[in-house]
């Protein structure tokens, strides 16, 4: 007897028939997720469409086999509302249950956390399930005891930083637990999305994390290049990697000061506060804007690199990775920064697998996964980015996985602007195929992008599914402060460094 | 110590003069305009077609709205004659909302006038900000921090972010005001002591931008919060942010 068939698999930049993904029954998905996590793949989205049929929500799932360099898709027809809840055979998907119930009025029974995600005026299955309950009012988890004290800070920080609500339960100092409550950023970006492509759609996606336009931009052109068949010529492939890598010097670089500014050691702070600037430049030598607004366009980029813009590239990236040496390596040799770094906010390998974290965050936890090497598209077919990786899950760790990804960045780009391939940088896109669903992965400077989208017979937009890699990576966050001084939480969000209207949409 | 003495020397001396030392990419894109000389034909609406946030207007005269403009390539890549150029000015700035709506041809922005006496008095050598982000994508929010940085350094002039809004001159705003900031952006702007000023960057505060239409969102700052100074941008260069404060306060002649 043949197993029936559970998921069909897609390829990173590829599309596939809507109709052709397996159709499981709730349970038969259940326990393929939770027994595919078992066996080392993750989630990388899990999300819902209103069904075809007009009744019920589609269930649409993303697991990502890194070790393989595979993506398979699988799916379930919900008639019902209520379901039983899928988070407590595999936790990383507490957050995607969450957002379905919040989204498709939906009621996962069972959940363990069943809170709102985003507090949405015009949710996407068009109905509320209650009445919206007022942003930030929800029952927080209390740790009960004479001596315990509640810490709330935000939605406005004391920094120039974006909002949200952090609830902290503490003894004395100790932080027994922090929970995270976010939504303030909420700009609906997901429903305008419907309907496209028309003028608005890219700005939407370079705005959906302003800090990450160019790895946003990246994931919506190369999910609208697999929906129309089109490859980008080879120079454009290659200026749009080396956007993509500025993009990460340039954040990476940023938050090196941020943590040296966190401990009190002002040198690197100051110093990498100029020198991200110097990197933000050097995008906008490419297209005119520091963050990389109009650097992507779906088949190709905008601008081309004249001569001597890319003499005058070639000489800053120079100028830049010495004052960034200079500037970095000062950390690993001073006592008081390192004693502050080592041992703080340790996120251990299993609890990183667990969550399904991404990125820089996931790497410094000892996870090998980084969708340049498992997963390449674009110009990442044709070369290899050595992954940076570390064991001890402390912010010394995600500080030194940053460092050692500042150096292979740097390098990429160097050889590259060295050799770039002549030709022309775009090509035309045609219309989009009709009922089809395709996936976008892009490894972003906070790790996996994850963009899927559904087209409807008509060739427009049905669903746009944005997952920033922060969506992933907030609940390590909160896993890390366990235990931890409360004044050690700066030094810890920093290390982490998590996007908040990148998870608000 | 010494390794952090060399550091010193080889990073050396990094604040620019200001606006003097500014430095603008070539392809940077400022207020977008028609080039001298152009006759648009009649009936062609490719750039106003073409524009995501509906920032150019045809009244009588092709007009462009800074409030709402992403200085975005669209309009410039849609024109057939070619016409749409960009000024490589960064002085955007302007005290009312109808001074950033222009003609498109030759109409340049009235340089932005500074506060009364009396608030020069008491503001001009020292303005502390209370930065909220209300729906911002972290762009407008990370280019007005880098004010921060010693390449800009704008305690020089006096200014300064604060932590806490009691101890803040005004709110220096950015994003459409989402429905879920509405409440706190009022209770910050609240807990600031007169007189106090409100300082809307990015055209997503100015206008709300891309999102206002969106039901999420108050698009914009407008009919919550008086503004003072509006900076347009998407995200405004850091010298249109500091141009644009330095100008409030009377502090560039």
């Amino acid at each position: 007897m043949t197993e029936p068939l559970l998921s069909k698999e897609i390829i990173n930049c590829g599309s596939i028939e809507r109709e052709s993904i397996p159709s499981l029954s709730i349970d038969g998905l259940s326990r393929h997720l939770r027994e595919s996590v078992q066996n080392g793949q993750r989630v990388s989205a899990l999300f819902g469409i209103p069904s075809l049929e007009g009744e019920g929500v589609e269930i649409i799932a993303l697991l990502a086999d890194d070790a393989q360099g595979r993506l398979w898709i699988s799916r379930t027809h919900l008639q019902d509302k209520r379901f039983p809840s899928l988070t407590p055979g595999c936790p990383q998907l507490h957050l995607f249950e969450r957002e379905l119930a919040e989204d498709f009025g939906l009621e996962p029974e069972g959940h363990p956390w069943l809170k709102p995600v985003r507090y949405p005026q015009n949710p996407l299955g068009g109905e509320l399930n209650q009445k919206p309950a007022s942003i930030g009012i929800q029952d927080f988890y209390r740790v009960e005891g004479e001596e315990i004290h509640e810490v709330a800070v935000g939605p406005v920080h004391a920094g120039v930083i974006e909002p949200g609500h952090f609830r902290f339960q503490c003894f004395g100092e100790e932080v027994f637990h922090l929970e995270i409550s976010l939504g303030y950023q909420h700009r609906g970006i997901e429903q305008a999305l419907v309907g496209g492509p028309n003028q608005k759609t890219l700005h939407y996606l370079e705005t959906a994390a302003g800090d990450t336009t160019i790895g946003h931009g990246t994931a919506y052109c190369h999910l609208l290049e697999a929906l129309t068949d089109t490859e980008p010529p080879l120079r454009g492939q290659v200026l749009r990697s080396l956007a993509l890598e500025l993009e990460r010097l340039a954040n990476h670089i940023g938050d090196m000061g941020a943590l040296s500014g966190d401990v009190g050691f002002l040198p690197t702070a100051s110093y990498c506060g100029r020198i991200r600037g110097d990197f933000l430049n050097m995008t906008a030598l490419l297209c005119g804007n520091r963050f990389g607004r109009g650097v992507n366009m779906p088949g190709g980029v905008r601008f081309d690199l004249e001569d001597d813009s890319l003499k005058q590239l070639i000489k800053m990236v120079e100028i830049g990775k010495q004052d960034a040496k200079v500037a970095i390596e000062l950390l690993w040799e001073s006592a008081s920064v390192m004693a502050r770094f080592e041992g703080t906010g340790t996120l251990a390998e299993k609890t990183a697998r667990q969550l399904g974290l991404v990125g820089p965050a996931a790497r410094a936890s000892g996870l090998s996964r980084d969708i340049r090497s498992d997963h390449p598209a674009g110009f990442y077919r044709f070369t290899h980015i050595p992954l940076s990786s570390w064991k001890t899950g402390d912010v010394f760790a995600r500080a030194y996985v940053r460092w050692q990804e500042i150096q292979q960045s740097l390098h990429f780009i160097l050889e590259q602007l060295h050799n770039l391939p002549k030709g022309p940088v775009d090509s035309k896109v045609s219309q989009l195929k009709p009922n089809q669903l395709a996936v976008s992965l892009v490894e972003g400077w906070r790790g996996e992008i994850c963009h899927l989208a559904l087209t409807d017979e008509k060739g427009h937009l049905s669903r746009y599914k944005v997952v920033d890699p922060s969506f992933h990576n907030w609940p390590g966050l909160a896993y890390s402060l366990r235990n931890q001084q409360i004044s050690d939480f700066p030094v810890c969000n920093k290390s982490f460094n998590l996007s908040y209207c990148g998870f608000d949409l | 110590m010494f390794p952090i003495l060399k550091s010193r020397i080889h990073q050396g001396y990094r604040t620019m003069e200001f606006p003097e030392g500014v430095k603008l990419p070539e392809k940077f894109r400022g207020k977008p305009f028609l080039a001298a000389g152009s006759t648009c034909p009649e009936n062609c609406q490719s750039c106003i077609e073409a524009c995501p946030t509906q920032a150019l207007i045809q009244e009588g005269k092709l007009k462009i709205d800074l409030g709402k403009c992403l200085f975005c390539p669209d309009c410039q890549e849609a024109c057939p004659q070619n016409y749409i150029q960009y000024a490589r000015d960064f002085s955007l700035s302007a005290r009312k909302r109808e001074d950033l709506i222009l003609e498109m041809d030759t109409e340049t922005l009235k340089k932005a006038q500074s506060l009364d006496k009396e608030m020069k008095r008491v503001l001009g050598r020292s303005l502390r900000l209370r930065q909220v982000s209300a729906g911002g994508c972290n762009a407008c929010e990370a280019d007005s921090n880098v004010l921060g940085t010693i390449g800009w350094d704008m305690g020089r002039f006096g200014i300064q972010f604060v932590a806490s809004p009691r101890h803040a001159d005004g709110i220096l705003l950015t994003g459409p005001v989402t429905q879920n900031m509405k409440l706190a952006l009022l209770k910050t702007y609240e807990a600031i002591p007169e007189p106090k000023l409100v300082i809307a960057v990015g055209t997503c505060a100015i206008s709300g931008g891309l999102f206002q239409t969106h039901p999420e969102t108050c698009s914009g700052v407008e009919g919550i919060l008086p503004v003072d100074l509006y900076i347009p941008g998407c995200p405004p260069h850091p010298s249109s942010i500091l141009e644009g404060l330095l100008t409030l306060l009377g502090r560039l002649v």
